[in-house]
């Protein structure tokens, strides 16, 4: 196991099975470390709302196109603008599927099966999603109306902060593994890709913010010792455990109906700017991932096989072949994951491995990792500077936040080229594909 | 004149950190609000043609900053609005705190206004309240 947060371990440690692997990415956060992994015994475990993040699913959804960066380079800001007008991004936006309470609870419990039911995206777009894109634990009796009030006018938005879709290309220097790269769908030099990074919008955070009240206070019911507020966990099997356990379920599942409706605008935008049907284009997903979840599920411990709670705080699930748990197309090859790195230096696509189930729960990084505050990032540059910029080196971005583009810079990053390096040495995953952006719509 | 609050670079560079300052715990509250609504948004250009009201009880006052914050959050989702400026009654009626405010703001409307982040969540890391020489100071972390 790697080392990780001394808080945490202190926290935890009087708890049988308590395992974390810090898969750290000096995105320094609040609380437990972003690039976190902790699994508990189901039994005698804990659940930890700070052990996951607010945003709740947060993830990276990646579809291919069977268009070259050549097809797309004369209608690339039409594209762009496209996008930004039909999937509304940052403070308090609000998204295009209109739906009433018992339809949000439908959402809750379905996820991704809700929207293909009701005409957003394709039958083969759940198996392409982790889970089938439906937590099967999930409860809306246990999601309080404050949040249900909050999440239900935001289907269909982005966010702000680092959130974004983006336009890429797969050119054929940076195909590192050409054969699972084909199997993934990405078989063309200067294939055109969509990647898009959002999780369950207020929904989530309110779902956060309700249970780290209530497990604050649960904390000296079980008589659990407060290092930092923000890590407080109640027992998994305790009754506020369940209940956040079922409440996480649904934000998750909000949260690939969340990606999943965006994929539909991906696919429609597409088709009307190229004026061809989205089949046409085989705008197939290649996969939708979540990296900040928690999930039970078995694993090797000492030796022995256990159920345990897997946290994935800004972690991705990294499943290698052959795992039980994986879709047929997906069961040789492992899971595709989807890292994104800043908006100027590119994303990965690698694969899951049987050193991250051995090391790390199946689970590898999830992004690059901030390296200097967003204060700082603003001083070095402003935003409409930075836009122009970007656009002379290729990069046509739009942003519903001119400072917030700022914060989002290249230079406040790590580099994302290192941090696969290190995910490939220490064998948790293998990148396939880089993933070069042309056009960005950042929250 | 004393300083409103300030952002904290070194506690959470992913996040934003903020130590908010008041003569009074109204005042505390009022200036911590307003660090939330321009780390929102440029407030210069929002205008006052929206209100809403919070009321609130708890027991502890750290609590009851947590829940007022986070009640901001939850009307910015809601209804939409991003908010320019509160004011802010807190008593202490028996053992409990009990807070009333009023906020001052508009419809977000993406092409007036000058949006910054989109604060997810309060969080609990570092949280406090202390009684200084001048009144009173806080730490807020919030999640973006």
């Amino acid at each position: 196991m790697l080392a990780g947060n001394p808080e945490i371990q202190l926290l935890y440690a009087r708890w049988s099975y308590c395992y974390v692997a810090n898969l750290r990415q000096d995105k320094w956060g609040y609380g437990f470390p972003i690039g976190g992994v902790a699994a508990f015994d189901v039994d005698t475990g804990v659940i930890s709302p700070g052990g996951i993040g607010f945003d709740i699913n947060c993830g990276m959804r990646l579809v291919t196109t069977n268009l070259t960066f050549k097809d797309i380079q004369p209608k690339l800001k039409e594209l762009v603008n496209e996008f930004f007008q039909s999937v509304p991004s940052g403070v308090g936006a609000k998204g295009f599927v209109k739906i009433n309470q018992s339809q949000f609870n439908e959402m809750m419990v379905d996820g991704s099966k809700w929207c293909i039911e009701n005409g957003y995206g394709w039958k083969e777009d759940l198996e392409r999603t982790e889970g089938n894109g439906k937590i099967d634990w999930a409860d809306p009796s246990k999601v309080s109306d404050k949040a249900k009030q909050r999440g239900i006018n935001q289907i269909g938005t982005l966010g702000s902060g680092n959130h974004y879709l983006e336009v890429q290309v797969a050119s054929a220097a940076n195909i590192i593994d050409e054969e699972l790269a084909k199997k993934f769908g990405i078989h063309t030099p200067d294939q055109v890709v969509i990647m898009v990074h959002c999780g369950s919008r207020g929904f989530g955070h309110q779902i956060g913010t309700d249970y780290l009240r209530i497990f604050d206070s649960a904390m000296k019911k079980y008589n659990i010792p407060v290092l930092d507020r923000e890590l407080a966990c109640a027992p998994f099997a305790s009754n506020e455990g369940q209940d956040y356990y079922k409440a996480m379920a649904c934000a998750a599942n909000m949260a690939f109906a969340n990606r999943q409706v965006i994929l539909h605008r991906i696919r429609e935008g597409f088709s009307k700017v190229f004026k061809t049907s989205a089949e046409d284009l085989e705008m197939h997903m290649i996969y939708d991932v979540a990296h900040n979840i928690a999930k039970v599920e078995e694993h090797n411990v000492d030796g022995k096989r256990k159920k345990v709670v897997v946290h994935r705080k800004g972690s991705t699930r990294a499943f290698p072949p052959n795992h039980p748990e994986l879709p047929p197309i997906y069961k040789k090859t492992g899971q595709p994951v989807i890292i994104g790195g800043s908006m100027e230096t590119g994303s990965y696509l690698l694969v899951g491995t049987k050193k991250a189930m051995e090391d790390t729960f199946g689970s590898t990084a999830h992004g690059s990792g901030r390296t200097m505050s967003r204060k700082a990032a603003m001083r070095q540059v402003r935003g409409d500077k930075l836009q122009k910029d970007m656009e002379s080196k290729g990069i046509y971005v739009k942003s519903a936040s001119m400072s917030g583009l700022a914060e989002e810079a290249g230079f406040a990053y790590k580099d994302i080229n290192e941090v696969v390096e290190s995910l490939k040495i220490a064998g948790i995953s293998k990148p396939v594909v880089q993933l070069k952006p042309v056009g960005n719509i950042k929250g | 004149m004393m300083k409103k609050f300030k952002i904290l670079e070194d506690i959470a560079i992913a996040d934003i950190a903020i130590e908010a300052y008041g003569k009074t715990l109204d005042e505390l509250f009022e200036n911590t609000a307003l660090a939330i609504f321009e780390e929102s948004a440029n407030i210069k250009n929002i205008s006052e043609n929206e209100k809403k009201t919070i009321n609130i009880n708890s027991d502890k006052i750290e609590d009851l900053l947590y829940d007022f914050l986070s009640e901001i959050l939850f009307l910015k989702d809601t209804y939409s609005i991003i908010f320019k400026k509160s004011k802010i009654k807190i008593e202490k009626k028996g053992k409990k705190y009990n807070l009333n405010a009023e906020l001052f703001g508009e419809k977000i409307d993406r092409n007036k206004h000058e949006l910054r982040n989109d604060i997810k969540a309060i969080t609990l890391h570092m949280f406090k309240i202390e009684k200084t020489k001048e009144g009173y100071k806080d730490l807020v972390v919030v999640d973006v």
